[in-house]
């Protein structure tokens, strides 16, 4: 079982900034990726999730071809795939309390309301995640516990792959090994394949199975 | 001379019901030409020093205690007004946080400049040497906003602060998306200010930043500060248990999260708010603890 972009070329309005990559996440690794700024790595993210449809080339999930991005795909396929991004803010909505953004991707797939209560309250514990904070909209918190929720919510579905762009960037030292090691624990538990996309050599020295350098 | 001083600074703010204090008793002081790091753990309160400083909390905020820039003026009892005409990027600039929703959307990063650069009466055409010091290509400038990568908007939100040129500098988290090479452009960049004569307060969590670049830490936690320093001895002997905790946190170090978490501002305990999480916590610790080393009983003798 894999999540593999085949010979992918992608870009935004006429500038092609990945040309005939490939790359692949298999479950129950945790693959690192690190190159310079501005190289295309969180396109490929984009891509792998299905939120960016490739020029050409394409996604396979489990050895199935995807074709279509993420809100034309059926749940089932889209709910494989979470991501986790560098910037908690941008990713969420404002007007959402933390615990209704954990919940969210379980109200779009229909579930019974004990159900997600019991799921955010599950995960909000894992991440680290107090009660008082789970009433708080994301202006109200910091980038770390708006990261933290973004993470809750991103293996709300129990994804088989987690995407993470750069995501511990901007963590502390402490909240960064929290982060991964949550992560860690969701891969040990599921087999999930997890892509590790970082600036930081130590980092991925030290969290993933094996590293691609661009 | 003293380019900050901080006494005894507060905030709260009202939530609902409850009330988060947000900074503690917060005492520093920073001479010109230094440059201090400010680090800790997600959501201790380094953003709103910052925005303390610059008068920019919201509403639901109550700001306690003094900040003097230079020898005469209180930062945090002289007005929006004064702030406004005298002080924000004239005396006192700031690289903000989340530099994606801090730009314009509508304008490219050369006219944003140019523009930044004409209201402070410097000469607009500088644009591309400010961005070329901020590590963004002379061609990136004809982009909006949104066709930025996170680590080229981060560059820009740093050229837009530099360009207005303020004696002291806020950056928060100036380094974040970018790759290992420009984050240490950018660390040189702000090292290179202070010897210059210029002051800058770093924000950040990367404790590698702050090693490499910092003459004093002060490492807080949980609304307060918990240890301030010299980087040297910080690093490498830290006093308090919370930054060696930190600091074992690290992906060289241990990788060790610190086990529990930090408390819920809305509900400080009365003594050191580290005590649940600290191995070297006995009774004493119900006080709160003071001084440049936070610690009843710190792993060394602080000078
Ligand atoms: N929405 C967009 N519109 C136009 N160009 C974009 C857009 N998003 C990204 N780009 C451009 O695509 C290129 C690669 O961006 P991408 O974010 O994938 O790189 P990256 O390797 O993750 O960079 P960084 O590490 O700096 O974030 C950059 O040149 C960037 O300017
Ligand atoms: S005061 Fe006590 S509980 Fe707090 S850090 Fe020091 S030893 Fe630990
Ligand atoms: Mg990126």
């Amino acid at each position: 079982m894999s999540l593999v972009a085949h010979g992918v070329t992608a870009g935004y309005r006429g500038l092609t900034v990945l040309r005939d990559a490939s790359f692949g996440v298999a479950a129950g690794e945790t693959v690192g990726l690190r190159g310079p700024s501005g190289c295309g790595k969180s396109t490929l993210v984009r891509v792998l999730a299905l939120l960016h449809a490739p020029d050409a080339g394409h996604v396979s999930l489990g050895g199935v071809v995807v074709s279509g991005v993420r809100h034309r795909v059926s749940a089932a396929l889209r709910t494989r795939v979470g991501v986790l991004f560098q910037s908690p803010r941008a990713a969420s909505d404002p007007r959402l309390r933390l615990a209704d953004l954990i919940a969210e991707p379980l109200h779009a797939t229909g579930h019974a309301r004990a159900h997600t209560r019991a799921r955010v309250a599950e995960l909000a514990d894992r991440v680290g995640l107090t009660a008082d904070l789970l009433t708080r909209r994301p202006h109200e918190v910091s980038d770390g516990q708006l990261q933290r929720a973004c993470l809750a919510r991103a293996l709300v579905h129990r994804p088989a792959y987690l995407l993470c762009d750069e995501a511990t960037t901007m963590l502390d030292a402490s909240t960064q090994a929290h982060v991964a090691a949550v992560i860690a624990q969701e891969q040990r538990r599921h087999g999930t394949g997890v892509l590790v996309v970082s600036h930081d050599a130590v980092l991925l020295d030290r969290w993933a199975d094996r590293v691609e350098t661009w | 001379m003293t380019a900050l001083r901080i006494e005894g600074l507060g905030v709260r703010f009202r939530l609902h019901g409850a009330a988060v204090q947000a900074l503690s008793d917060i005492n520093l002081q920073v001479r010109r030409g230094e440059l201090l790091a400010v680090v800790g753990e997600s959501g201790c309160g380094k953003s709103v020093l910052a925005h303390a400083l610059l008068g920019l909390l919201p509403r639901n905020a109550q700001v306690t205690g003094h900040a003097y820039l230079g020898e005469d003026l209180d930062l945090l009892h002289c007005g929006e007004q004064r702030l406004a005409r005298e002080v924000r990027g004239r005396r006192l600039g700031l690289i903000p946080q989340s530099p994606a929703t801090a730009l314009n959307p509508v304008r490219t990063g050369r006219r944003l400049l140019a523009e930044t650069l004409r209201a402070h009466g410097r000469d607009p055409g500088l644009a591309a040497e400010v961005a070329a010091d901020a590590g963004l290509d002379d061609a990136d400038l004809d982009r909006y906003p949104f066709q930025l990568s996170g680590g080229m908007a981060q560059r820009l939100t740093t050229a837009l602060a530099l360009a207005t040129d303020p004696p002291l500098l806020i950056a928060d988290e100036p380094t974040t998306g970018l790759d290992r090479p420009l984050v240490d452009h950018t660390l040189d960049l702000l090292r290179r200010r202070c010897d210059a004569g210029g002051t800058v307060l770093l924000i950040t969590h990367d404790l590698a930043a702050a090693q490499r670049v910092a003459d004093t830490v002060a490492v807080m936690y949980a609304s307060r500060i918990a240890e301030h320093r010299p980087a040297r001895d910080v690093f490498g002997a830290p006093a308090h248990p919370y930054t060696a905790a930190l600091l074992d946190a690290l992906p060289n170090w241990a990788f060790t999260p610190i086990p529990g978490h930090p408390p819920m501002l809305t509900a400080l305990p009365p003594g050191c708010a580290f005590a649940p999480r600290c191995p070297r916590r006995t009774d004493a610790c119900g006080v709160q603890p003071g001084g440049p080393v936070a610690c009843h009983h710190p792993l060394v003798a602080a000078a």
